[in-house]
């Protein structure tokens, strides 16, 4: 199967590649798939003031559509409140690096992870809101 | 200077290009020498025929085949593996209706046992055990009254594991039942003789061999026992009666001279193939840590490495590996979305089959290719992990097996 020009691109150069703090309150962390379905994503962002999200990290394990998906993932939800974030569709990163139809699986657990990694954050807040 | 060429050719299990001995032994057949093999009453007829007679002669004696008459010319070995299986099936039904196969064979002889099943035949799918080995002892076991045939491969195209099919032969001949052998893989590369192997009937083809492709042969043995079969294409009754359709006449003279070859070089090719393969296998194995083998070390083609690269993606690794083409078990690589079959029965579990990358090195691989790929290896695999949670978390210290994975 031919890549498309962006997945190799993302794939060459990964962006936003790391590890933020779990324990972090202001940190959210999702982790999406399984090793033995052959892709791991690991999406995290760090919340600031306004719900806006200053930073965000990956890392995956998976093939090339999925380091790229996730990898644009990250590319597009630094400076977007969560609530914009959580508009995301896989459909928009399916669109963005051309996936084939077998590939359309990476983009969804990219939209998962988004979404499991603001989950986290808000669960984060709430919890940190009812302990005060 | 480097003299590297890019790309590298890592995937001789996949095709071989033809070795240019081979090719100038065609040439002729395509232009000056055309004729049709099957044309009795003309000189170009018989220039065809006495080539492709000169051919099954060469092949014949590659198998160590009693007679050049045993050599029937296919399109290739999926044909030679689908006449073998459907062929005896049709012919000895009447006597049972019972095949013995193994889980690990390639997909020409599991459809077609599969097709067999619906037409009412019974199959056993031996299991193997780790290293993809089917033993003796199973086979035996397995035999009944009702047993035609069993087929069992030389060698395995995924994880290169050698079979003692002188040892399954020894038990099919004593129980009367025939052997078929898929030898696609392993002839040339591992001793293989129809004789001392009792072997009755076997496929291989001429493009695992640095000949061309869509040319391949079945063995059919004539005597003790006399193998009959029905034939499964129909037409002007060639290759007796067993193949029908006009020979592939250059196809056929390269498919000679390539066994030729494979002879003449058996020893020095494979001493320095294996060579190469212990290089490459020593200089990533000793550099990155969990890094498993797929197969048997003991057993093994001399030009197979399958390597399982934990916490990276097959499919990503080759990506990341461009300039060099070589295969992996992953899901990602198959439009099935399974990793592969072959891994799984050996035990291999579904995330480091997801990581297994197939090294086949071949008659023209170098030991500067080899040292190339090595290093590029380390450095890719070295940066996919990187990238990859699951080996951060093994760094850890988590066990990924206890961690509560969410599937999809």
């Amino acid at each position: 199967m031919a890549y498309s020009e962006k997945v190799i691109e993302h794939t060459e150069n990964p962006r936003n590649v790391g590890t933020l703090d779990k324990a972090d309150p202001t940190v959210g962390t999702g982790l999406v798939g399984a090793p033995a379905c052959g892709d791991v994503m690991r999406l995290q962002i760090k919340v600031g003031a306004g719900g806006v999200i200053e930073d965000a990290k990956f890392k995956t394990f998976g093939c090339g559509s999925a380091i790229a998906s996730s990898s644009l993932a990250t590319e597009w939800i630094k400076g977007k409140t969560i609530d914009e974030a959580e508009t995301i569709k896989n459909v928009d990163i399916v669109n963005e690096l051309n996936l084939p139809p077998v590939k359309i699986h990476c983009s969804v657990l990219a939209e998962d992870a988004i979404k499991s990694a603001i989950a986290d954050y808000r669960a984060k807040q709430a919890a940190r809101a009812q302990a005060k | 200077m480097s003299s590297l060429q890019f790309p590298i050719f890592m995937d001789y299990h996949s095709t071989t290009p033809v070795d240019p001995r081979v090719l100038e032994e065609m040439l002729p057949y395509f232009t000056t020498k055309f004729g049709n093999a099957a044309s009795r009453n003309h000189a170009f007829g018989w220039t065809a025929e006495e080539a492709c007679e000169h051919a099954r002669e060469r092949l014949a004696k590659f198998i160590n085949a009693q007679s050049e008459k045993e050599i029937v010319f296919t399109s290739g070995a999926t044909e030679s593996n689908n006449l073998a299986l459907k062929g005896i099936a049709e012919f000895y039904k009447d006597k049972g209706n019972h095949i013995i196969t193994a889980v690990t064979e390639h997909k020409a002889i599991l459809d077609t046992c599969k097709r067999l099943e619906k037409e009412g035949f019974e199959v056993t799918y031996l299991k193997v055990d780790r290293e993809g080995y089917v033993t003796p002892e199973s086979v035996r076991a397995a035999i009944t009254d009702k047993t035609i045939l069993v087929s069992i491969m030389l060698a395995n195209n995924e994880v290169g594991t050698v079979q003692d099919l002188t040892a399954i032969g020894k038990i099919t001949r004593e129980k009367g039942v025939l052997l078929h052998s898929d030898a696609t893989q392993g002839v040339g590369k591992t001793p293989f003789d129809v004789q001392a192997m009792n072997v009755d009937l076997c496929s291989f083809t001429a493009h695992k061999m640095y000949g061309p492709k869509g040319v391949g042969a079945l063995y059919v043995r004539r005597n003790k026992p006399r193998v009959r079969l029905v034939a499964q294409m129909d037409g002007g009754g060639h290759e007796r009666g067993m193949r029908s359709g006009t020979l592939n006449v250059p196809g056929i003279v390269g498919f000679g001279k390539a066994a030729e070859l494979m002879t003449a070089d058996f020893e020095k090719d494979n001493a320095r193939i294996l060579g190469l393969r212990e290089r490459l296998r020593t200089k990533i194995m000793t550099v990155l840590e969990e890094t498993y083998i797929n197969g048997s070390m003991a057993h093994r083609l001399p030009g197979n490495l399958n390597i399982s690269f934990s916490f990276v993606e097959g499919e990503a690794l080759m990506m990341a590996i461009k300039d060099v083409a070589v295969s992996s078990g992953s899901a990602c690589t198959s439009a099935s979305l399974e990793p592969s079959y072959v891994l799984r029965a050996l035990g291999v579990g579904d995330e480091l089959a997801h990581s297994s990358i197939r090294f086949g090195l071949g008659r023209f691989t170098t030991e500067e290719e080899v040292d190339y790929v090595a290093e590029l290896v380390i450095a890719k695999v070295n940066k996919l992990r990187d990238v990859s949670p699951l080996y951060e978390m093994h760094k850890e210290g988590i066990d990924l097996k206890s961690v509560a994975w969410v599937a999809h």
